[in-house]
């Protein structure tokens, strides 16, 4: 019932795992059936995560752009994160800012016609850009799976729940239709659903909301994957049901060790779930950091318009302060900050730094791994001495 | 389910006699003189016109016309002409004074010829129809899509039965590509069934096969960017797999309605059809029977048309709840 | 004290369905709102929360008439509008506005935004011929949209212009209550923010009072004096922000609260006490005898199931704090601890 302690998600223990899969000879089965090989990932990898941990998920330089009949349209630029075993990020932004693009290219979604992928992703030090169809189809859904936003569209209307995750499973695993259906019956247990031999065999419509999402969650852990996407998994749920089923999320982060990369808009869920925190706007990564030092501390105007325009629950704070103006058309991004023309903070920057000049991501204290993107010099004491005490 | 079906089964009842009273109404009701009509104009002479109108029990109340014509479906009935007793067994829907022949026999020689056209049709539209949709969603906007979308746009915009002529005239005729149409039995030699349907199936098959890609196209494009598609792929499932299993069920749905509705029109009669390739069947029988006002026939061929249209709804209502599980209750 | 403008007695609203079963069929009913009562004061801001089904915009749709009661009162300045017939409710539209949730599907795309504001002003006669783009550029102005654009459609407006647009559309006829249901549940974080505060000026300005429906708790709190929360077609707890917020009586308050995701908790900061609900919310076909909670509540005991709970004050709790509960006790610091 109650949240996952953080004591019990100590680093040793996730180190101690990483170790325990590293010594496995890569042809053992279990490890095999992922496909990219353990024992070469830390060669590979230059990167390193806010946690200083040795990421399973890596994400260098993507870049997603979309030719349409008005131009191309630069939905996802430049961006980088990485994601250890065992530990959450959250990709924070609002419509629009590449959060749900970003994912879908992990996953390899996106229709290769229509897409202009540029980059690197590499799910356990291999490299997935550039891969065929065919050996897309091996990963996804195992090694690397996703839990999608509205459970009652993301279902199939017509085919049992059983029936769903079956498939899941066999796709992956060549055994007979009883054996899946065992692993159903035991994913179905796991996640919560109750008489699972009667809801195998039940459609989604007999489904309510929340245990709807369970059975999506429970189809999408079937095939034990390393990295879970969840794109917005609880916005289409009533308040308790999303409470569950975060909870839900967090205990089974716990007991299979999976990455999880959690695309949300929303601040609460952020702090409820996240290790680490990565703010998305118009394409491009404006801070990234552990979830304490971007909620606690932010460091860049926009992390701070989202803080200040929400209504907490907690603090029936004065006038709300939203952000002025609308985002960018990702059709043609201005030169400089892309938050430049929403930005209360632009005259603050000498010359026209902030309209002529991108930031780059820097570490907001010279080094570290918080970073952030914005020109203002003195972001630290601004956000102490204006923002913060807004905040309450 | 039980419930579903009762209910439905006593809304089609109540279609089928309500046409019957239609047809008997229109025919018989009607400032129309039926005995006139059959007796003809020429040699019709007073006394003959008496006697048909005896014969077809004209001179007794409308009511009890109804009454017995209904009757003879269900128990059959007997009808006397100069004298002559003929029995029209159950279900008898009227006697042709014209052809000397109970009309439901009419219609039970011609039926099978209109089932064997529609059954060739149905087969046709519903693979390569709905299959070259599929494709064309499946790849929509491309080269490929739009030239195939572009030709089924060319051929449904000829009219039919030119097409049929120009075929049957061009192909079978003047360059015998392929067989003449001709109506054998199918128990009498399959072989030589299935060639003389084969240039009316191809025919009408190609010709109605451009509308269904065009449905199933329209269908499946809405389907393949649902939510649940995305789910599809997600789970690692082939492309073939997401559009030939997850998605074509959805699609199909729409597609199922019209279908229904087409094959029950076609077996009413594939009027152009049969007649352009020489078919005996039910079409042709309409055709024939309004060129020499046979009204009984007409009455029977309309009553087994609504009849077909009642229960090939109720098919594609029992087809949906087997598709689609959502309706199984309503 | 200022006046009551909306008094709202025992509403219900009772839609009836038909189910198959064997070869006959039974009638049910779906008690979506089951003796609802809140009264709103002139310029005052009501929220009413609560979960999906829990008959939170059924009541939005009795009150403004698009929806008629089974059974209650609706009365504005005194008049029963409950049960009037369309040609008496006229004068009565006017004043009972009401915002939707879906900027995208409440505009009607094939009118342009002129149109669709103008439109209730020929309708209740409410400006001169000749006038109307002056009022509607007027209008837009007020909403914060540029009254140059008054010849655009909507899908040349973002998600929150459209709403602003709602929103126009329902000031033009001068109401004084306005119904806002979800009104930027479905917007972003930071154009939230700009309607919420768009919303707070037309009530401090014009004097307009709200019904604001909403399941997000802190939007509720940010905009609203008073609140009741509803669950399954009945109001278990109402009061004012601080007695609903601070000081919750009822079990499903409390639930709520705690599980609404706050800012304040950052994980591996040991986070409040937890509450967590088991299941779903039951259908409102067949709702839990007695206490309509009791079954995904904690502290229920037989009594529960037998006798419904009625909303009260309880002893404990400070006036004009009602709750529908027979173990209602409150609870502090469920919300996350800002200091």
């Amino acid at each position: 019932m109650s949240n996952p302690a953080p004591q019990d998600r100590a680093p040793e223990d996730r180190k101690d795992s990483m170790a325990e899969s590293a010594a496995t000879p890569p042809a053992a089965a279990a490890a095999a059936k992922r496909g990219p090989s353990v024992a070469t990932r830390e060669r590979r990898d230059g990167l390193v995560n806010p946690s200083g941990e040795t990421p399973y998920l890596v994400v260098e330089d993507l870049s997603v752009k979309f030719p349409t009949a008005d131009g191309l349209v630069s939905a996802v630029n430049g961006l980088s994160y990485s994601v250890p075993l065992g530990r959450t990020l959250a990709i924070v932004g609002e419509s629009g800012s590449g959060k749900s693009v970003s994912s879908m290219a992990v996953m390899g979604l996106h229709d290769r016609k229509r897409t202009r992928i540029s980059g690197s992703i590499r799910l356990g030090g291999d490299e997935l850009i550039g891969l065929s169809e065919n050996d897309l189809m091996k990963i996804r859904g195992d090694a690397v799976s996703m839990v999608f936003q509205d459970p009652q569209s993301s279902l199939h209307p017509l085919y049992t729940i059983g029936n769903q995750l079956t498939e899941a499973y066999r796709v992956h695993h060549k055994v007979s239709k009883d054996v899946a259906k065992k692993r159903a019956l035991e994913m179905l247990e796991l996640v919560g659903i109750p008489n699972p031999p009667r809801r195998f065999a039940q459609y989604p419509h007999e489904f309510s909301g929340g245990m709807r999402q369970r059975a999506m969650i429970a189809m999408s852990l079937i095939n034990d994957p390393k990295l879970v996407i969840a794109d917005e998994p609880t916005t289409a749920l009533d308040v308790t049901v999303q409470a569950q089923i975060l909870d839900l999320l967090n205990n089974l982060q716990k007991e299979f060790g999976s990455a999880i990369v959690l695309i949300t808009h929303d601040l609460g869920v952020v702090a409820e779930m996240a290790d680490d925190v990565l703010v998305m706007y118009a394409g491009r990564c404006v801070e990234y950091g552990t979830a304490a030092d971007v909620l606690a501390n932010p460091r860049m105007p926009y992390t701070w318009g989202l803080l200040e325009s929400i209504p907490t629950v907690s603090a029936a704070s004065e006038r709300l302060r939203p952000i002025k103006g609308l985002p960018p058309s990702l059709l043609n991004l201005p030169d400089g900050c892309s938050f430049a023309a929403r930005c209360p903070y632009v005259e603050r920057v000498k010359g026209e730094l902030c309209t002529t000049q991108l930031p780059e991501l820097l570490p907001v204290d010279g080094a570290g791994a918080h970073t952030s993107r914005c020109h203002l010099h003195d972001k630290a004491s601004i956000y102490e001495a204006e923002v913060a005490p807004r905040l309450g | 389910m039980l419930y579903f079906v009762a209910r439905r089964l006593v809304s089609a009842l109540s279609v089928v006699l309500a046409t019957l009273i239609a047809t008997f109404a229109l025919f018989f009701v009607a400032p129309t003189d039926p005995a006139g009509a059959i007796c003809g104009e020429r040699q019709c002479t007073q006394q003959r016109y008496n006697e048909i109108r005896q014969n077809l029990h004209l001179d007794r109340p409308k009511v009890q016309q109804f009454a017995e014509y209904t009757a003879g479906i269900f128990t059959g009935r007997d009808f006397t002409t100069s004298g002559v007793t003929q029995h029209c067994a159950a279900p008898c829907l009227g006697f042709s004074f014209k052809n000397d022949r109970p009309v439901t026999e009419m219609i039970k020689t011609r039926f099978p010829v209109t089932v064997s056209l529609v059954l060739g049709y149905a087969v046709l539209v519903l693979t390569i129809g709905v299959f070259v949709g599929s494709m064309a969603a499946k790849r929509r906007g491309t080269l490929g899509d739009r030239a195939l979308m572009t030709s089924t746009l060319v051929v449904s915009s000829v009219p039919y039965y030119i097409v049929a002529l120009m075929v049957a005239l061009y192909l079978t005729v003047l360059y015998p590509i392929l067989p003449r149409g001709e109506w054998t039995p199918i128990s009498e030699n399959p072989a030589k069934w299935a060639a003389g349907l084969l240039t009316p199936w191809l025919v009408l098959g190609i010709y109605n096969c451009t509308a269904y890609a065009r449905y199933s196209r329209g269908s499946m494009v809405e389907t393949l960017s649902e939510d649940f598609i995305r789910t599809a792929r997600a789970k690692g499932l082939s492309d073939r797999v997401v559009t030939y299993k997850h998605a074509l069920r959805s699609g199909l749905i729409p597609v199922v309605t019209i279908f229904g509705l087409d094959v029950a029109g076609s077996l009413g009669g594939a009027i152009f059809t049969e007649r352009i390739f020489d078919l005996p069947g039910l079409g042709v029988l309409v055709l024939d029977s309004l060129n020499s006002y046979d009204l009984p026939v007409i009455m029977g061929t309309v009553l087994v048309a609504s009849v077909i249209i009642v229960v090939m709804n109720l098919l594609v209502d029992i087809g949906y709840s087997l598709i689609d599980p959502r309706v199984r209750l309503s | 004290m200022s006046e009551t403008l909306l008094q709202v007695r025992d509403l219900k609203m009772h839609f009836p369905i038909k189910e198959a079963a064997g070869l006959g069929r039974t009638k049910k009913v779906v008690q979506a709102v089951d003796g609802v009562s809140f009264d709103l004061k002139q310029s005052g801001s009501l929220g009413l929360v609560g979960e999906s089904g829990c008959g939170k915009s059924t009541t939005g749709r009795m009150i403004t008439r698009l929806l008629t009661p089974t059974a209650g009162q609706i009365l504005f300045k005194g008049t029963d509008i409950a049960q009037l017939k369309e040609r008496e409710l006229r004068p009565f539209r006017r004043q009972l506005q009401i915002v939707f949730q879906d900027p995208y599907s409440s505009l009607n795309p094939r009118q342009t935004v002129s149109n669709i504001i103008s439109t209730p002003l020929r309708v209740h006669n409410l400006v001169k011929k000749g006038k109307e783009l002056a009022r509607v550029q007027e209008l837009l102005e007020r909403v914060g949209l540029n009254p140059e654009h008054h010849n655009r459609y909507p899908n040349e407006f973002s998600g929150g212009q459209r709403q602003r647009i709602g929103i126009a559309r329902a000031l033009a006829v001068e109401p004084e209550v306005i119904i806002a249901d979800e009104p930027v549940s479905a917007l972003d974080v930071s154009i939230q923010a700009q309607v919420m505060n768009l919303l707070e000026d037309l009530r401090r300005d014009l004097g307009i009072a709200f019904v604001f429906i909403a399941h997000d708790l802190g939007v509720v709190r940010h905009f609203c004096d008073e609140v009741a929360v509803m669950y399954l077609g009945k109001i278990v707890e109402q009061g004012s922000r601080d007695q609903i917020y601070n000081a919750p009586q009822h079990p499903y308050t409390q639930a709520l609260l705690s599980a609404a995701p706050d800012l304040g908790t950052i994980r591996g900061v040991p986070p409040k006490e937890r509450i967590r609900l088991v299941g779903d919310v039951p259908s409102p076909i067949d709702p839990p005898s007695g206490c309509r909670f009791r079954t995904r509540c904690w502290k229920a005991e037989d009594i529960c199931a037998t006798q419904e709970p009625l909303l009260e004050i309880k002893p404990q709790s400070s006036p004009g704090h009602t709750a529908a509960c027979h173990f209602a006790e409150p609870k502090v610091d469920l919300t996350a601890a800002t200091a």
